[in-house]
């Protein structure tokens, strides 16, 4: 019974995590939005700065009819938003917000997340398949080509970090970064780990769908992709998931290459409290530099972002990984 | 392979460098406003609603007729000798009632050639532009005194006068006649 109950907490807290954070980050994506922009944006709702105004979308999406096309097929149409959800939601149960919270503490945490993430795949063509739309089909079909040759260049660079501490398990890379700003893997084996770094940013960049690799869902060329004929909850559903996955892969780059719950000034302002701050902090401010890169690089053309994929990031994360194994065995 | 490089180091160092304009603008001023609450001082000279200060216009018809999309109708109806119409703010006689004076304000085209030619300076633009109705016809503009029975009585009483008038040339002279002006705003009230 009590096993139950502890079960039921752990995976209550993310759930209500992600609301919380979509919510604020619905808001602050709007914000950014229009002040990069030199606009105002929202104003009215709620008062100070339109703070209210996601509640009352989400609000709306909630009330609002379920359409089903009627050449779709039902089965999947109706599915795929959950599978996309689940797919990244799951992926929270092995992310340590703290040195004493996590959700599933699996000893091949890394290997978990990358496998559950690749899920998301089904779902969005799924999405794009049921729909019976040429748009959605494009786009699902656009975004799991993007998806799986981006997996690649990711996965080699998780494995770098993995060779750095060790371990599969994400409670121990934390515990293996312990002490302060310079033992964060970021700093080791200057500059490969950098170089990592950056090659998992990117790369995660397009797992997410984001700016400048938002072809999948790029507006003025597809409607919205592989979601066009999605309404109400169901809609809401993708949204919260690509939400979601934005501080997923954040808060795995934090973990990975930033400390995760790790104090940058060593003792100083450390504990299990003090941990979430940090790791929450730490995932926020890649969430936002995404929100930023969004305002700031326009999208990429399907050929370029093979290119990229293919002929920058792969060979260079293989390089970058032989170079910190050599590195690793000869120390 | 130098040039592969140098693509991905130009590649990240003009990342960099938009994030920084991005971010300057983020702490920039915005240059929107909060439009029904805050509002632009409009030009001196822009053009809005037409307002006519019927009171100054001798039914004329300079604005009608320089109107290029027809959108001013003004009728008028002679008045008559015993009838004194005063003179408008710039001196000039009144000698016509006018009866219609409608400006379609929906078929105007905001050019304003109607108001450089009125000689007593009475039709102008205003700087009220919020002014949307949901039936169309609200949109015609009635400015004269006149409501159409008044208008029509009006014109009854010239032709009675007219009449009355060739009929006493016939006879003898014409005298004094005295006929009640349903028009006249001092007699109205
Ligand atoms: S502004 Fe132009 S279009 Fe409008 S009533 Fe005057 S002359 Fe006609
Ligand atoms: S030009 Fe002026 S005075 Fe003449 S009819 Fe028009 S508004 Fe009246």
């Amino acid at each position: 019974m009590a096993e139950l109950l502890n079960m039921l907490v752990a995976s209550v807290i993310p759930l209500l995590f992600i609301l919380v954070y979509a919510i604020v980050i619905l808001w602050t994506e709007i914000k950014v939005a229009s002040h990069v922009q030199d606009r105002l944006g929202y104003m009215y709702t709620g008062g100070f700065h339109g703070w209210a105004q996601p509640i009352a979308d989400l609000l709306k999406l909630l009330s609002k009819e379920h359409i089903t096309p009627a050449n779709s097929d039902k089965i999947l149409f109706i599915l795929a938003p959950v599978i996309v959800f689940a797919a990244s939601y799951a992926a929270y149960a092995a992310l340590p917000f703290t040195s004493t919270f996590i959700a599933a503490n699996l000893n091949v945490g890394v290997f978990y997340i990358i496998a559950i993430t690749s899920f998301v795949v089904i779902g969005i063509l799924m999405a794009g398949w049921s729909s019976n739309n040429k748009y959605s089909l494009l786009g699902a079909m656009r975004s799991v080509a993007q998806i799986v040759s981006y997996e690649i260049p990711t996965a080699l660079s998780i494995l770098t970090v993995v060779i750095v501490v060790g371990t599969l398990n994400l409670q121990e890379v934390c515990e293996a970064q312990k002490g302060g700003l310079f033992n964060w893997n970021i700093f080791k084996y200057p500059p490969f780990m950098f170089i990592a770094f950056l090659i998992y940013f990117v790369a995660s960049l397009a797992e997410v769908n984001r700016t400048p690799f938002d072809i999948p869902e790029a507006e003025s060329e597809l409607v919205a992709g592989y979601h066009t004929e999605y309404t109400g909850m169901k809609f809401a559903m993708f949204y919260l998931a690509e939400y979601a996955n934005m501080f997923l892969v954040s808060g795995i780059a934090a973990i990975l290459f930033f400390g995760g719950w790790n104090s940058p000034f060593g003792e100083f302002m450390s504990g299990p409290a003090w941990g979430v701050f940090w790791f929450v902090s730490k995932g926020l401010f890649f969430v936002f530099l995404q929100i930023m890169l969004r305002w700031t690089l326009p999208r990429l053309r399907v050929d370029q972002l093979m290119y990229v994929s293919w002929k920058v990031l792969t060979p260079i994360s293989f390089v970058n990984i032989m170079i910190v194994g050599l590195w690793a065995i000869l120390k | 392979m130098k040039e592969y490089f140098k693509n991905i180091f130009v590649a990240l160092w003009t990342i960099l460098v938009g994030l920084r304009l991005t971010f300057k603008h983020l702490f920039v001023r915005a240059v929107t406003i909060q439009y029904p609450d805050v509002k632009l001082k409009l030009p001196e000279r822009a053009r809005n609603r037409l307002y006519v200060n019927i009171d100054d216009c001798i039914g004329c018809r300079q604005c009608e007729m320089a109107c290029p999309v027809d959108c001013i109708t003004i009728e008028t109806v002679k008045a008559l000798p015993n009838e004194d119409l005063g003179v408008t703010s710039t001196g000039n006689k009144k000698r016509l009632w006018v009866t219609k004076f409608d400006i379609d304000i929906s078929k105007c085209c905001y050019c304003g050639l109607c108001v450089y030619p009125c000689p007593t300076e009475c039709i102008y633009m205003t700087d009220v532009y919020e002014f949307s109705e949901y039936n169309r016809h609200n949109l015609i503009y009635h400015f004269s005194n006149f409501t159409p029975e008044e208008a029509e009585l009006k014109k009854k009483q010239v032709e009675q006068f007219e009449i009355e008038q060739k009929m006493k040339k016939a006879v003898k002279p014409a005298e004094q006649v005295t006929v009640s002006n349903p028009g006249n705003p001092e007699e109205k009230s």
